[in-house]
């Protein structure tokens, strides 16, 4: 049923139609109670900027947007590192031999079943106590990667990424109709093919949403690397709170910022989704 | 006092009495677990109420349901639990000022509560909501026809043809709450997570302390996963499946 090119309508939408939605939308938000909510939000938000202090924000702008960085640079690298590691950790799941399987399930398990912030601290406080203990190490060219937070931020939350979206690709992969992949082997495909050409692309098609939902999870994950010693956007902040004794002011901002950056991840997947989602 | 921790064996450092950092562990495991339940319990009535107010026909409580999933879904949980401990208890006590009450203290256990219940509350509405509108539909027909009250036709009909459908989500929903709680060691509260790095720091045995956290997080997971799949197998008894 899905995909069927014999029978595909006309995906274009002719712009009647278009125009005809982007009025219904705006019907939509003009709704008495909708309009009445949003002079609520604009008004509350105008009295925010108006009434509490924001005399912070120049003197902490360039910090605030290099924190900003950090955390978009982690989100984005640790989850294409982690989701490259989540495809064979769900794929052995579905088609590998059973010894393997049975290794990614308890990485999933194990990942899944303690909390993140315990598995960074692990890492970070634990392991790392180790590095120092052995001395050849203290000579090596690792010695300054060793010393510093990144890498242990990097790998505890490619490794979370990995187990939650290697569950998640493992049922994209079931998921995919048997007959697609029939099809794939029947015009000659060699196996290698088939998963690059049919499979991974179809698992991703179906489970986009799933993966949009979990960009914003990492998102809200990443304040966590703060704890040891990272300055992300959440590290700013709370450095903000600490030299300038304000409470409020710091936190609604930084509350704003990440309502934004998950909204503006939620803009992209559902673009994505409109463009080659599975119908 | 100085304590000689580093001539002390594994078992000694884990014993349950004072120079041993057992018991600290296992007190923290019970407030995790202590906060956790009580979490879910307060966001399952969240979400029973969210998951109503979803499904009614008024579109204002729709819209004003979805303004509150909507933002503590896309929150930090580590922010929330910041807006909750500094700035609700200000709030708070100014309302009570103006109205002439005493200020109220929150304290880390009532804050984590509360930061959990709301979170949960967010993600319950989802679950239940989704559960509530896999009835059946002549299943409530039926129960119209017959002219039962709603109230009900809420809890005879509706909650338990819901359960086998929330189960899964719910049995998620559950380990999210548990592993909530180890946020709260980022604001000094002493759970397992916290009760783990104190004992490490006071003893210089950080990766085996941390450790033992990690497999009592592991344990409760592990656990709760068998229960709920049993209660999933037992809800299902006498289901047609597919």
């Amino acid at each position: 049923m899905d995909n069927n090119p014999l029978v595909q309508t006309d995906l274009s939408p002719d712009n009647k139609s278009a125009y005809q939605q982007s009025l219904v939308s705006l019907k939509n938000w003009l709704m008495p109670h909708r309009v009445l909510l949003i002079l609520l939000a604009v008004s509350l938000i105008g009295l925010m900027i108006n009434k509490l202090s924001w005399y912070w924000i120049p003197d902490y702008q360039d910090a605030i947007v290099s924190g900003l960085w950090r955390t978009l640079i982690l989100l984005v690298t640790t989850f294409i590192a982690g989701f490259l590691l989540a495809i064979p950790i769900g794929l052995v799941q579905v088609t590998g031999p059973p010894y393997l399987a049975k290794l990614a399930q308890s990485f999933c398990t194990l990942i899944r079943g303690t909390p993140l912030l315990l598995q960074i601290w692990l890492l970070y406080y634990g392991v790392g106590s180790i590095f120092p203990e052995i001395d050849w190490l203290r000579d090596s060219f690792l010695w300054p990667y060793l010393t510093d937070a990144w890498p242990y931020a990097f790998i505890a939350l490619t490794l979370s990424v990995a187990a939650y979206e290697g569950e998640v690709m493992r049922g994209a992969f079931a998921g995919v109709p048997k007959g697609e992949l029939e099809a794939a082997k029947a015009f000659g495909m060699p196996p290698v093919k088939i998963l690059t050409r049919i499979w991974l692309p179809r698992a991703i098609q179906r489970s986009l949403p799933v993966i949009g939902g979990e960009v914003i999870l990492q998102l809200k994950a990443t304040p966590l690397v703060a704890t040891i010693t990272l300055i992300d956007t959440y590290a700013v902040f709370s450095k903000i709170r600490q030299e300038t004794y304000i409470v409020y002011e710091p936190l609604l901002l930084m509350t704003a910022i990440y309502l934004i950056l998950a909204g503006f991840i939620a803009i992209i997947f559902n673009r994505l989704e409109k463009k080659n989602g599975a119908q | 006092m100085f304590i000689d921790y580093q001539s002390m064996s594994v078992w000694e450092l884990l014993a349950f009495n004072t120079p041993g950092w057992g018991g600290t562990l296992l007190s923290g495991l019970l407030l995790s677990l202590e906060i956790a339940i009580l979490g879910f319990f307060f966001g399952l009535v969240i979400g029973f109420f969210g998951a109503l107010g979803k499904l009614s026909n008024s579109i204002i409580s729709r819209d004003l349901w979805a303004c509150y999933t909507t933002t503590v879904r896309a929150i930090p949980e580590l922010v929330l639990i910041l807006l909750i401990y500094f700035a609700l208890p200000n709030v708070l006590n100014n309302l009570l000022s103006l109205m002439g009450f005493a200020d109220i203290e929150i304290n880390g256990f009532v804050a984590g509560v509360l930061v959990i219940s709301f979170v949960q509350g967010a993600y319950a509405t989802e679950v239940i909501r989704s559960a509530m509108q896999a009835i059946p539909k002549g299943q409530l027909e039926a129960a119209h026809a017959f002219a039962i009250p709603k109230y009900k036709i809420l809890y005879r009909i509706s909650l338990p043809a819901m359960l086998p459908h929330a189960l899964p989500g719910l049995s998620n929903l559950w380990l999210i709450a548990t592993k909530d709680t180890a946020l709260l060691a980022v604001v000094g509260f002493t759970e397992l997570t916290l009760a783990a790095r104190q004992a490490a720091g006071a003893t210089k045995e950080q990766l085996l302390f941390l450790s033992i956290a990690g497999l009592l997080y592991l344990i409760i997971s592990l656990l709760s996963d068998a229960l709920f799949k049993y209660l999933i197998r037992r809800s299902n008894k006498g289901q047609m499946h597919g």
